[in-house]
């Protein structure tokens, strides 16, 4: 594992709305590894969101919002010294999928960081679906600072130049991205992932890999589906308690010596009313991080497929290069155990002449020779992958573990947050009841 | 002087005497001196005041189920050490059921009719909605039966009542022939519902009747959010429990993140837990008491309606007299002095029990509602250590891990 060293290597990924110690845990934890990551040289930040209204493709208007991003080289100040200006650009969400696309199709055995999403899911009920809604654009806008530096703190993404570009160049880009031509292998990444098609001697441990993935799909989606429901219900039962406090005070004017204390009791019942919307508003973050996740699994789930692919294209190569040895066997001796066609028409239509069958050897050899070659590339290739792949998915892993476990310390604080919450509000309110 | 002279009528109207015309205690006396004197400054507090001064205990509890052929039921034992000289032992204990405490309740309204009787729980439930021998509903039951009997035994005037010591001390009380005539005569008493054409009623007793419906008002409402706060809190609850497997469920699929997902979960069950424990407290102990100032009210406007009767009665007498007085010169006959007295009594009366009531209210509520703020705060509080001893547990893991990835 390597030290962490001095802070301008390091990157905080979340909000840097965040209490000192969470933000020195973050420090800690983070996994920047020394070397060649982006990081180390530039500061990035997504800092601002703004709406646009402008022609699209079929030329009709349409409001989006814009993402600013500034960057900054990570030098240390001297001190005293002012900090340099940074360079800003002006981004918006679909050209955040753009680069994401480009990454997935020009790094297939990486797990590409995700996005944040894309419409606002798993919602409970006091909070907007609208994309547009300030809330949800926020949100959003500390995605993409997080999807950023991941992808610039990653020992490969980070060293890529249409990354660099994304970061540096707001109005070329786009023509650079799709010069590279990557768009043409989306088509091949988009089978990958659709298609039905059967490996004979499936990678044990990406099969494992996969059924993990699936499996944390299934349960991130589950668990966020019901903390939206348990946030609706608690908000149900706060704002109930708004209701004690106009009834005290309506009930206070009919008292002498109770007045008072009923009064600032009610006060504070309508304090535990209005304290919900805090509380579960950072509940969200929570949520975002739980759904970072969820995607991840996606994208797990996406290389391991890519390596099926390779894994059934690979299987292909051998398969025919079998036939084909096959074949020049069959011709050399003349024995007939595969059907194939020449074989057929030369029974039906008569013995071809010595020349033909040597012209026929030598194209077979041929074809072989170029066959074992073929599939010497593709096992290379396949092997790379597969080392390069594993590679990640330990990185990955271990990523993972730590930040899913600083998320749920984070959620256990916020909890304890709530408790004490609580606790001082009914404290308040029964000394009001002590003085009735 | 006047007043004592007052009580013994009081008892006469109905014709049963009333023993005893002193309360015990020469303080409770001077406090009802007190109150006819000075209304404003009730500086005493004669709930702590009885409490000083108490000779009479009784308790409730004990709750037995009897089975019999004809019906099934359960019994409460009552005890009472008392060093009073109305009564024959120093203790007592028998057993009673229901029906024996709303024969008293009954026997005191129609033999103190100037007074305030409290109420009882209520009588009838429903078949089929609420089980009549559930632990809860005895135990609800039983407390609330305690403290009419301690709120009786705690009156200057009531605990002297006859049938309460028949009550406490009687081992087998044989009321069946009484009591169905009895209830009739409640009844009709009841039903004159506020039909008086008063001259001028005191602005006081007016102004406790508003007090009264707008406090009624009040009650219903916050018995109403209670009852709503629960409902969500029970919505809430099963969400929570679902959430709290997805955890554990999440855990099984993990290694290194297994014992911080199982602890999550963990702690998730522990606050389903206390949260139910909560909800249990609301229904057992605050929604029952809020009930019964309901019914507490119902009794302290029929004493009203009453106060207003006896007051119209005399009016009535009065003018009918002034009436033949012009005609033939006749004095004032006895009968229309008898009956101011009588108004100015249950006035008295009233006024004494309206400040007892009160000041026992303002007690009844305060410690209602400290004790709702102490269960929502112990709620917090265990949910708080849940959590606490999960952050230490996981992040005493994350320093092992540390110091391991260092060496």
């Amino acid at each position: 594992m390597a030290d962490c060293g001095s802070n301008e290597e390091v990157a905080v990924i979340f909000n840097t709305d965040i209490t000192s110690t969470e933000s020195e845990n973050n420090l800690i934890n983070t996994m920047v590894e020394i070397g060649a990551t982006l990081l180390r040289k530039m500061e990035i930040n997504v800092t601002e969101a703004e709406k646009r209204t402008g022609k699209n493709t079929v030329n009709m208007q349409e409001t989006y919002t814009v993402y600013l991003i500034e960057t900054r080289s990570a030098e240390t100040v001297p001190e005293g010294g002012t900090p340099t200006t940074p360079d800003t650009l002006w981004r918006r969400y679909s050209e955040f999928e753009l680069l994401r696309t480009y990454l997935l199709v020009t790094y297939p055995y990486i797990i590409i960081p995700p996005l944040p999403e894309k419409r606002a899911e798993f919602v409970w009920h006091k909070m907007s679906a609208d994309n547009l809604d300030p809330d949800f654009v926020e949100r959003r806008r500390v995605g993409l600072e997080n999807f950023l530096l991941r992808v610039a703190s990653h020992p490969v993404l980070s060293n890529d130049k249409i990354f660099f570009l994304f970061l540096t160049e707001e109005k070329e880009w786009r023509e650079v991205v799709l010069e590279t031509g990557f768009q043409d292998k989306v088509d091949s990444r988009l089978k990958s992932l659709s298609a039905m098609f059967r490996v004979k001697n499936p990678d044990k441990r990406f099969t494992a890999l996969k059924h993990y993935s699936d499996e944390l799909n299934s349960v991130i989606s589950q668990l966020l589906r019901v903390r939206a429901k348990v946030a609706d219900r608690l908000y149900g039962v706060y704002k109930v308690h708004g209701n004690y406090g106009r009834v005290f005070s309506e009930w206070s004017a009919i008292e002498k010596e109770m007045g008072d204390g009923l009064q600032s009791a009610g006060h504070h019942m309508d304090t535990f009313a209005a304290s919900i919307d805090d509380i579960l508003e950072e509940e969200e973050h929570y949520a975002d991080q739980l759904k970072e996740y969820l995607f991840y699994a996606e994208a797990v789930r996406s290389v391991c497929r890519k390596h099926e692919l390779i894994q059934y294209e690979l299987e292909m190569v051998a398969q025919d290069l079998v036939s084909k040895k096959q074949q020049k066997e069959e011709l050399a001796t003349g024995t007939v155990r595969v059907f194939s066609l020449k074989g057929m028409t030369s029974k039906l239509f008569g013995q071809e002449s010595q020349e033909q069958r040597e012209s026929r050897l030598a194209a077979l050899e041929q074809s072989t020779r170029e066959g074992e070659e073929t599939l010497k590339e593709r096992n290379t290739e396949c092997q790379e992958f597969v080392r390069t792949a594993w590679e990640d998915i330990g990185r990955f892993k271990e990523q993972k573990d730590r930040d899913l476990r600083e998320a749920l310390i984070s959620y256990a604080i916020m909890q304890i947050s709530m408790c004490k919450k609580g606790i001082q509000v009914w404290s308040n309110a029964k000394e009001c009841f002590n003085k009735m | 002087v006047g007043h004592l002279f007052c009580f013994r009528e009081a008892g006469l109207t109905n014709g049963t005497p009333v023993e005893t015309s002193s309360p015990a205690s020469t303080s409770s006396l001077l406090n009802r001196l007190q109150l006819d004197d000075d209304l404003e400054a009730d500086i005493r507090d004669p709930y702590a005041e009885a409490a000083e001064t108490r000779d009479l205990f009784v308790t409730v509890d004990d709750p037995k189920k009897h089975v019999s052929t004809m019906e099934t039921y359960i019994t409460y034992r009552v005890s009472t050490k008392t060093s009073r000289v109305e009564f024959d032992l120093p203790e007592y204990c028998v057993r009673r059921r229901y029906q024996d405490f709303d024969w008293l309740r009954i026997k005191l309204e129609d033999s103190q009719p100037t007074h305030l009787i409290p109420p009882l729980p209520e009588k009838f439930v429903m078949k089929g909605v609420v089980d009549r021998f559930s632990e809860d509903f005895v135990e609800t039951r039983m407390k609330a039966l305690d403290k009419f009997l301690k709120r009786v035994a705690d009156h200057p005037v009531l605990s002297f009542n006859p049938h309460l010591n028949t009550f406490l001390t009687t081992k087998d009380l044989n009321k069946r022939q009484g009591l169905a005539l009895l209830s009739k005569v409640g009844e009709s008493v009841k039903h004159v519902a506020g039909g008086y054409k008063l001259r001028a009623r005191p602005a006081e007793f007016g102004a406790m009747g508003e007090y009264l419906d707008t406090f009624n008002q009040k009650l219903g409402t916050i018995d109403r959010i209670a009852q709503r706060i629960l409902k969500e809190q029970s919505e809430y609850l099963t969400e929570l429990r679902e959430y709290g497997t997805v955890y554990s469920s999440w855990a099984g699929s993990e290694d290194e993140l297994r014992r911080p997902l199982e602890g999550v979960g963990g702690c998730v069950t522990t606050c389903c837990g206390a949260l139910e424990d909560l909800g249990d407290g609301m229904s057992q102990d605050i929604l029952p008491v809020l009930r019964e100032y309901v019914l507490y009210i119902e009794s302290m406007k029929s004493v009203l309606r009453k106060r207003d009767q006896s007051q119209a009665e005399y009016e009535g007498r009065l003018e009918a007299a002034v009436l033949r007085k012009q005609e033939d010169r006749t004095p004032m006959p006895l009968e229309v002095e008898k009956c101011q007295d009588k108004v100015e009594c249950f006035n008295a009366d009233l006024k004494a029990d309206w400040e007892r009531w009160q000041s026992n209210k303002r007690h009844d509520f305060k410690q209602l509602l400290t004790g709702m703020a102490d269960k929502n705060i112990n709620h917090y509080e265990k949910c708080q250590a849940a959590w606490e001893s999960l952050i230490t547990l996981l992040q005493d893991k994350q320093t092992e891990d540390k110091t391991s990835e260092t060496n």
